[in-house]
Parts: structure tokens; sequence; C-alpha cells
């Protein structure tokens, strides 16, 4: 099964409120939409037949509109709110089969959670709020001081432990409940808007510091947000919520490039493309490739076959030696030069398959109209980036991103 | 104006059948109220002799510094003065027997009336039981209390402690449910996701951020146990309120209107001591931000 070796799996997930929530189920499934069936029968569904898996250090956006039915899902996901129907499997655990106990111990262990409004003790000081669940699991007041020191350390408060939870600002506030979540050591994090109450210059900066904690502190995190940006950044795998049903999931830039429909392709008009879509993304198999040995008569008539005017040289290995433009290559022809390898430039702009496009753009700044290469970490030639290429793809919206 | 059928009216049988329940209760059910009324003078009796052994101004010295810490330095020297006037008066050892009644109600009501309530926030269905009777004991007349009291307890200090207690009981139990009601959701949510038990979520999250409105509520039964208490008088609960009905029975006006003073005195000081108990626990801890 595909869900083997994923950190945590939804299926089929159902969440409706409402005071006879299974007949609705039956009833939806033929196709009435949320809002008839709210004004039919007063039911709201707000997590229709969801079907997911997390991976193992992950961060899986869900974004969607205001009442897409987001919170409640990522709350099915620790039972702060029971689902109505389907199943979630963390690290291989049932949650709807737990009693109290073992629910408790989940969210003791292996779930913490980070809310939009903080949700911190303002009767406690910072360090105190980040050692509750420590606390509440038991754990003596000095042992749990000592891991509280070292989380708030982490994210950048250390001195503040003292202070109550009024006196620091929104962005601070975030960082306590975001050391409060990583305190308990679990190792999934859920995560529900923890930026949007913030301004945008902090949310920004939060982001950035979250990206960083990450690298360091290894967590499978399930981000919920409703922006974007904040989603393409921040999403190792995103998700796009509607009316509670999932309407699509994929790597950023599939999302961005192949919307899989036009409420998607709606969200994604105004994304900045230079920043989403990766190198791969739009590479070309380049015309021509010529080895080394080959004779320079050789690539040029290669090049010519192609009606190019520029070709990349690699060696037995498959690693890229150098370029050869035909106007070189005639020259060195003349000079008497006979391999191919002999008449290369070694210096040429390359770059590896994840970077973005709006850092490419400063490599094609040059006269040559030698594309640029995009190489893996052993120097083969995975593709390259014209210029038009990357000036088209930076320009375009989704709607030409759809037709790719 | 009609005569309804004499063959329909019901109350006198009705009347009478509460007469024999009570019977009964008292007859079979006296080890209990027994049990309650040696409780109740356990606590009252060793506590209003501990308040009446006091040397007057030691009483006085205390309630101004204890006004001077809770309230005010202004509010301590008024309350002290407050207190002299009340000795001068000669009636500061009947106020001693009404505070002691009052303070022990008090203690009643916190004992029965913080379970109650926290019971009332966790379940709606206790709620909506409960909302009907708090409604209709505080548009009760305060002196219907009275006669349960007695014919349960006879008359006495008990019965005095009992129909107070239960007068002032509704305040501390509405204020524990909406306190406990109105505490952020989503603090209450983080708990839960941490996974406190929901005795862990009471006792470190949901009381102490509800404790600001809760002692707003002792501070309305303590006024309401002080009302009750001049009532009280009646059955046996001596103190100051007797000064008032004896000044009525008796048709000494003077009388009834010093013992009136003094009880608009007591009032005063334990209103703004604790109040000011109750805005000192709020401040330290704070909801703001
Ligand atoms: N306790 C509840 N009772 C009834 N409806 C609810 C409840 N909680 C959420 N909803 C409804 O469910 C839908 C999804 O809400 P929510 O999960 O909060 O969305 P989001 O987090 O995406 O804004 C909304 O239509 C909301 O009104
Ligand atoms: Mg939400």
């Amino acid at each position: 099964m595909s869900e083997n070796g994923s950190k945590i799996w939804c299926r089929n997930l159902w969440k409706v409120f409402g005071p006879h929530p299974d007949a609705i189920i039956d009833s939806a499934s033929d196709g009435s939409t949320k809002e008839q069936i709210l004004e039919e029968t007063g039911h709201v569904i707000a997590v229709k037949d969801v079907s997911f898996e997390v991976k193992e250090n992950e961060i899986f956006v869900v974004m969607g509109l205001s009442g897409s039915g987001k919170s409640t899902l990522i709350r099915c996901i620790n039972r702060l709110i029971e689902p109505t129907r389907g199943a979630v499997c963390i690290e291989g655990a049932d949650i709807a089969q737990m009693n109290d106990a073992e629910l408790r111990d989940l969210r003791r262990h292996k779930l913490s959670m980070v809310f939009q409004n903080f949700g911190l003790l303002p009767h406690r000081t910072v360090l105190d709020n980040v050692a509750f669940g420590l606390e509440v699991r038991g754990e003596g007041k000095k042992e749990r001081h000592e891991k509280a020191l070292q989380m708030l350390e982490q994210v950048g408060l250390k001195g503040w432990e003292k202070n109550r939870i009024h006196e620091l600002s929104g962005g601070m506030q975030q960082r306590v409940g975001l050391a409060r979540a990583l305190a308990s050591g679990a190792e999934t994090l859920l995560m529900d808007e923890p930026f949007s109450a913030l301004d945008p210059l902090i949310r920004r900066q939060m982001q950035d510091e979250f990206l960083n904690l990450h690298t360091t502190v290894k967590r499978t995190v399930i981000f919920i947000t409703h922006d974007l940006t904040e989603a393409l950044k921040l999403g190792d795998r995103i998700a796009i919520m509607r009316d509670g049903e999932i309407v699509q999931i994929g790597r950023p830039e599939e999302i961005v490039t192949k919307p899989a429909d036009d409420y998607v392709s709606e969200f994604v008009r105004d994304v900045p493309m230079g920043k989403v879509l990766s190198a791969q993304t739009i590479m070309e198999q380049p015309a021509t490739v010529v080895q080394s040995d080959q004779s320079i008569e050789d690539a040029i008539e290669a090049m010519r076959l192609k009606e190019g005017d520029w070709t990349f040289i690699i060696d037995g290995t498959g690693r890229v030696k150098g370029t050869l433009t035909l106007e070189d290559a005639r020259a060195a022809v003349s000079r008497g030069l006979s391999r191919a390898g002999e008449a290369a430039r070694s210096e040429f702009a390359s770059t590896a398959p994840d970077v973005t496009l709006e850092q490419c753009l400063s490599l094609v700044t040059g006269e040559s109209n030698i594309p640029v290469a995009v190489l893996d970490d052993e120097r083969h030639l995975l593709g390259v980036i014209t210029r038009p290429a990357l000036f088209e793809a930076i320009q375009s919206d989704s709607t030409n991103g759809k037709q790719n | 104006m009609f005569d309804f059928p004499e063959t329909l009216v019901i109350g006198r049988s009705i009347s009478k059948w509460i007469d024999r329940v009570v019977d009964w209760v008292v007859v079979n059910w006296d080890p209990f109220f027994s049990a309650i009324n040696i409780g109740v003078l356990r606590i009252l009796v060793p506590f209003q002799e501990f308040l009446q052994w006091l040397p007057w101004w030691f009483v006085i010295i205390m309630v101004g510094l204890l006004a001077w810490r809770m309230v005010s330095v202004k509010f301590g020297i008024v309350a002290a003065g407050l207190l002299l006037v009340v000795s001068f008066l000669g009636l500061l050892d009947l106020a001693m027997i009404t505070l002691a009644i009052v303070l022990t109600a008090a203690l009643l009501c916190v004992v029965i009336g913080l379970p109650v309530g926290i019971a009332a926030a966790k379940s709606n269905r206790v709620d909506s039981i409960m909302r009907p009777v708090l409604d209709s004991m505080q548009t009760m007349p305060s002196f219907v209390y009275l006669i349960p009291a007695v014919m349960l307890f006879g008359l006495g200090k008990t019965p005095a402690v009992m129909a107070t207690m239960i007068y002032a009981l509704p305040p501390i139990i509405r204020l524990t449910n909406l306190g406990i009601r109105q505490v952020d959701p989503s603090v209450v949510e983080a708990g839960r996701a941490s996974g406190t038990t929901s005795w862990q979520l009471l006792r470190k999250i949901q009381i102490p951020l509800a404790m600001p409105t809760i002692l707003a509520g002792l501070n309305q039964t303590i006024m309401m146990a002080l009302a009750m208490v001049v009532i009280a008088s009646m059955i046996g609960a001596r103190g100051l309120g007797i000064e008032v009905l004896n000044g009525i029975n008796r048709l000494e006006v003077g009388r009834g209107f010093l013992g009136g003073i003094s009880i608009v005195f007591l009032a005063v000081i334990l209103d703004r001591i604790s109040q000011g108990f109750a805005s000192r626990k709020s401040q330290t801890r704070s909801i703001s931000g």
C-alpha cells in the first residue's frame, strides 16, 4: 500500500457538523453542494472525503480560503475534533481506535500544535508556557525548565523567559508557541495558520526562520495557510482545499504550472513565477551534444544539421567539458585544431536544477547566446535554459502555464 | 368576584402532604441533619469565639491593615474608623458574631458553589438544570429560606448559617460557571492539544483564568450572606440583626437605627476588601495582550 513509509495519512476523511452527520454523508455522495446541504438540512460539511499522506520530515501545506475546512481538517488529525468518518493514521497507529489515555499520550509525545492566535497562557511566564507540555506529562521542574530554556534559545528568545506573555510582541509570542510545540520533542507539528496574525514583514521573517529551524530540527509538518505565497515558499507539497475537499495535491511548481481546475488557476494567476519555478521545470534538452574526442568537423556538421550555432562538449563519462560556438569551431579548424574538446571554452553559465528562475536571470546577462547549462552534482548535463525560454517563463501567468 | 368550586381546591391536601413528607424527613433523616448541625457548629463556634476573644483594638488594627493591603491606605484608615464607630456604639461584639456567620456561610458557599459551578461549566445539561434553580433561588423572598431551615434544624445558629448559605450560593455558582465558560477557547484548545487530562485543564488553565470572575462571584456571595444574616437573626443567628429586629419589635427606633448603621459599615468594609482582593488577583493574572 502506498501509505507505507509515510508519517501520517488520512483516508476518506469526513467531518460534518450537525445533529445527523452520518445521514448527510450518504446524501452528499450523490453530488449536492455544500451550500445546498447547509440550506436544506442545516448541516455543515467542513471536511469532505479528504485523503492524503505526509512523508517523514516533509512540510505539507494545506491551503484554502477561509471556511474551506482547513482548521477542521488539522484538528481531526489530533482529534481535537472527532472525525465523522474515515481514517487517520499516525506512525502506523489508527487514532480513531485510541482511548482517552492513548490519545493524551499521542498529544504529549507525538503531535504538537501551533495556533493562529498563539493559545498561550497569560497567567504564566514565557518559560512556564514553553514547559507546559512537559509539566502536563509529569516531568520535574528542573528538567522541564532546562529543556524549555534550550527551546527558547533555539527560537531566539533567550533572556525573555521570566517575562509575561503580554509583554511580548506578536512575532515573539508565536515563537513561544513554536518553542512550546518543539519542547515536547514530538516529531510531527500541526500548524494552523501560525503566521497569519502577524504583520507582513514579521510574517516573512518568521517564515525564513521557520525554514532555517526546519533544516536543523527535522520535523514532519502539516502547515495550514490561506496565503499562496507562504504555501509556495514553505511547502514541499501543497494541498489546495475548497469547500472541504482537496482539489489538488502537488509540489509548488506543479500547482503553479498545472493547476487542476479553474479554481486553482484563479488562485495562482498572480504568482510571481520567477520565485516559484526552478531551473529544471523549464529546461530543455540541448539540440546537440558533442563528445570531446569527436572531430571539430563533426561538431560543425551536427550544429548545421540542427540549424544551431552552439553545442555542449561532454567527456566520456557524460560530464560537461565546455561549450563550442559555430564561429569558434570554424576558427579552430583554420588554426589546425582537430578535436572538439580542444576548441571548447571551459567557462560557461551553469546552475543546479532546483535554483529558482529569478536566480537564473543573472546568468543570462552576457552577450553570449549560449544557454545556461543545468548540471547535477556531478556536472552531468541535465538540460539547458535558453534566454527566451527563461524570459517567457518568468513573465508568464498560469494561463500560459496551463498549456505546458 | 366568584367562588372557585370548593370541591376542586386541592391546596389544603397538598400542604398536608408536604407536611407529612417533611415530618417523615425530619424523623428518618435526623442523623443526617444532626451531622450537618455538628459540622457547621464545629466551624462556626471556634471561629466566632476566636473573633470575640481578640482585643477590640487588635481587630480594628488588623482590619485597617487588611483594608490598606487590599484597597488603599485611605480605605485602610476609613475601615479602621468605621469599626471604631461601631465600637463606640457598643456593637463591635455583635458585629463579630455577624462576621463569623457571614464568613462561615461564605466558606460553605465556596466549598459547594465551586464544584457545582465547574460542573455547570463543563456540562450543558447540568447548566440547563441549574439555571432555573438559581433563577428561582434568587427571586424567592429571602425569609422563605428560614422555614425549611427551622423545620430541619430547629432554632439556632446552624439553621441561620444554612439559610444564609443557600441564599448566598447563586452568585458564586453563576460566576464560576461564567468565568470558566469565558476562558479563551484557543487557550483551552492549546491545553487539550498538549495532552492535558480534564483535571489538569481545569487546574492549570481554566480555574486560574476564570479566577477574577470567580472572585467577583465571591464578593457578591459575601454581600448576599451579610444581607441574609440580618434576616436570619429571626431564627437565632443573633449578631447585629438582633438589634434591628428588637428595634422594630419594641418600636425602639434609635436602637434599630444604630444596628442598621453598623451593618452598613460592615457591608462597606467587606465589600471593598473582597473587591480589592479580586482585582489584585486579576492584575497578577492579567489577560491583557
Ligand atoms: N463547531 C462548528 N459547528 C458548525 N460549523 C462549524 C464548526 N466549526 C467550523 N464550522 C464550519 O465548517 C467550515 C470550515 O471551517 P474551518 O475548518 O474553520 O475553515 P478554515 O479553517 O479553512 O477557515 C466553515 O463553514 C465553518 O463555518
Ligand atoms: Mg482556520
